[in-house]
């Protein structure tokens, strides 16, 4: 789809801001993870990448973010294709790839001293987006004094402070322990509602999946197409505890659930 | 990665690590920790503490040579306080610090060289493979290699002067250094490289930002080693090129049974490579590593 395409489509459509286009990955030895797979994210929305493991949900997560090439196929953010990382994406690592020799706030900051802005400025978004992520006071710690769920945090402010447009998050909770896991979940939400940002999102936990997204995209084994596409409506206004006793919420895990179990009966 | 090379040097300086580590640990979850533990007698305490325990090591060691030297083990093995007596006659009538001097200047220039230009080529060598396959052979045939016996053919190439003594310490320090460099940099996790590409980092920014910091504690473990083999190297040098500082005294009061200043000699050069090794550690946490030293 082109800008001006986009403009033209009704205003309760979102334009797509990321285009993935017959996308292929075939690794060195053969492996095909990828098999001409298209799709589209709306603007402003969170959609998950689901799928069985192994299935290159973080293959193809990691081809958008220009980290790697794809075999065949473009991707395009905000129209450019995608050659390699850009400043309109940003990334949040399953293992957080915190540096351990550098405090938190230095860690938040890295993005924005990668791209040469002045310390005194870095370090005062990074301190708004500390205290975003619920990290206040720890601008002075090292990771290893912080738990999982903290260093998540860490790895999500400095994906924040980029300003970037998408936000590409690949398994960021599945390093954390299920209590944290939920409340990351609640404000994830709210970060979603709050930032307006397009997010990305690889998990293989189909109640996180569901609890997120807007959209969930589920991949089929490998060598992974689109298989379905769901788009769980389920009103967000209220508590967040009440999202997961929800009937749609439930009903959409079970579905899901069902067209994901015959890839393992296939696998068995 | 590292290799272990038993010098008394290395293994006093393994020692001190962790135990220098233990009064942060123990300062830090205090107070629960007293919940668990009944508090213990002023007698516990000190018997605990760690420089006690470490004094008491020393303490031990030295009472063990006192003993044996005493017993004696043999005529030419004196006793610590024969040693020590000698050492000070050393330090007062000026040899000691003489000698130091002239061991010192083969001893820095080899390990300046060997540093530099070892670090320079382990991490080149680590950044690109084409490098590593070219000079990483040398280097890991020299680790394995007996080279004190190329110590004759240096003296062939190189005279009995100055240079040859450089060489030898390169020679004996500089293969761990490049070899440690190179896989310090070759075992950056991938996902900090990732996150350096992802965040736009250029190729030098992601080196000196990440590859290199990464890289620092274990290029720091082959400094360590690196030295410690460079002393070996220049003491080696001074016993079979030609007896000059340190070697001189070695093999001279050998030679005229004064047992007593020879071991002092040899006291004293492991002393100060112990302090040389401690300093390095103590360069690394202060310039590089900030998460150890706020955990201190």
């Amino acid at each position: 789809m082109t800008a001006a395409q986009a403009t033209a489509s009704t205003v309760t459509e979102p334009r797509a801001i990321v285009e993935v286009e017959g996308v292929s990955k075939v690794y060195p030895g053969g492996t095909e993870a990828l098999n001409h797979i298209s799709l589209d994210f709306p603007e402003g929305q969170l959609t998950t990448l689901l799928g069985p493991s192994g299935c290159g949900k973080t293959t193809l997560l990691k081809i958008i973010a220009g980290l790697i090439p794809a075999t065949a196929g473009q991707v395009q953010v905000d129209g450019k294709v995608v050659t390699g990382p850009g400043p309109e994406r940003a990334f949040v690592f399953q293992d957080f790839a915190l540096m351990p020799w550098a405090s938190v706030l230095r860690n938040v900051a890295f993005g924005l001293e990668l791209r040469g802005v002045a310390r005194s400025e870095r370090e005062a978004v990074a301190e708004k987006y500390i205290e975003q992520v619920g990290l206040k006071g720890f601008e002075k710690a090292y990771p290893h004094e912080l738990s999982g769920g903290m260093r998540q945090r860490v790895g999500l402010a400095r994906a924040l402070t980029v300003n970037a447009k998408v936000l590409l998050m690949d398994e960021p909770f599945s390093a954390v322990d299920e209590q944290t896991r939920r409340k990351f979940q609640e404000d994830l939400l709210e970060l979603v509602a709050r930032e307006r940002k397009t997010f990305i999102f690889v998990t293989h936990s189909i109640e996180e999946a569901v609890y997120v997204s807007d959209r969930i995209v589920l991949l089929s084994r490998r060598p992974s197409r689109v298989s379905q596409i769901v788009e769980p409506n389920i009103p967000r206004h209220d508590d967040p505890e009440d999202i997961r006793r929800d009937p749609v919420y439930l009903d959409t895990v079970e579905e899901i659930w069902q067209g994901l179990k015959k890839y393992l009966d296939e696998g068995v | 990665m590292q290799t272990s090379n038993s010098t008394p040097a290395l293994r006093a300086d393994r020692q001190a690590g962790p135990a220098a580590a233990r009064p942060a640990r123990q300062a830090g979850p205090g107070p629960s920790s007293a919940v668990v533990v009944p508090s213990p007698s002023l007698l516990g305490q000190l018997l605990s503490h760690p420089l006690f325990l470490r004094l008491a090591s020393v303490v031990i060691v030295f009472g063990a040579w006192e003993y044996a030297g005493r017993v004696p083990i043999s005529p030419a093995f004196p006793t610590f306080l024969e040693t020590m007596d000698a050492l000070f006659g050393l330090i007062a009538d000026g040899t000691l610090l003489q000698a130091f001097w002239i061991t010192l200047q083969p001893l820095a220039i080899g390990l300046f060289a060997s540093v530099v230009v070892g670090v320079t080529f382990g991490v080149t060598m680590g950044l690109n493979r084409l490098a590593e396959w070219f000079g990483a052979p040398v280097f890991i045939i020299a680790q394995s290699a007996p080279l004190a016996a190329l110590i004759p053919i240096l003296t062939f190439a190189y005279g009995i002067g100055l240079t040859s003594k450089v060489m030898t310490v390169c020679i004996m320090a500089m293969p761990v250094i490049v070899l440690n460099s190179l896989n310090a940099v070759r075992h950056t996790p991938a996902s900090l490289l990732e996150m350096g590409r992802s965040f736009l980092g250029s190729r030098w920014q992601v080196i000196w930002k990440i590859v290199l910091p990464a890289a620092a504690p274990v290029i720091f473990a082959g400094l360590r080693l690196g030295c410690a083999a460079g002393f070996i190297g220049v003491i080696l040098a001074e016993l079979l090129i030609t007896p000059t500082g340190i070697g001189d005294i070695i093999t001279y009061n050998q030679s005229i049974a004064e047992y007593a200043k020879m071991y002092a000699a040899i006291f004293s050069i492991i002393v100060f490579s112990v302090l040389f090794i401690e300093l390095i550690e103590r360069l690394e946490v202060t310039l590089f590593r900030p998460e150890k030293r706020a955990a201190r």
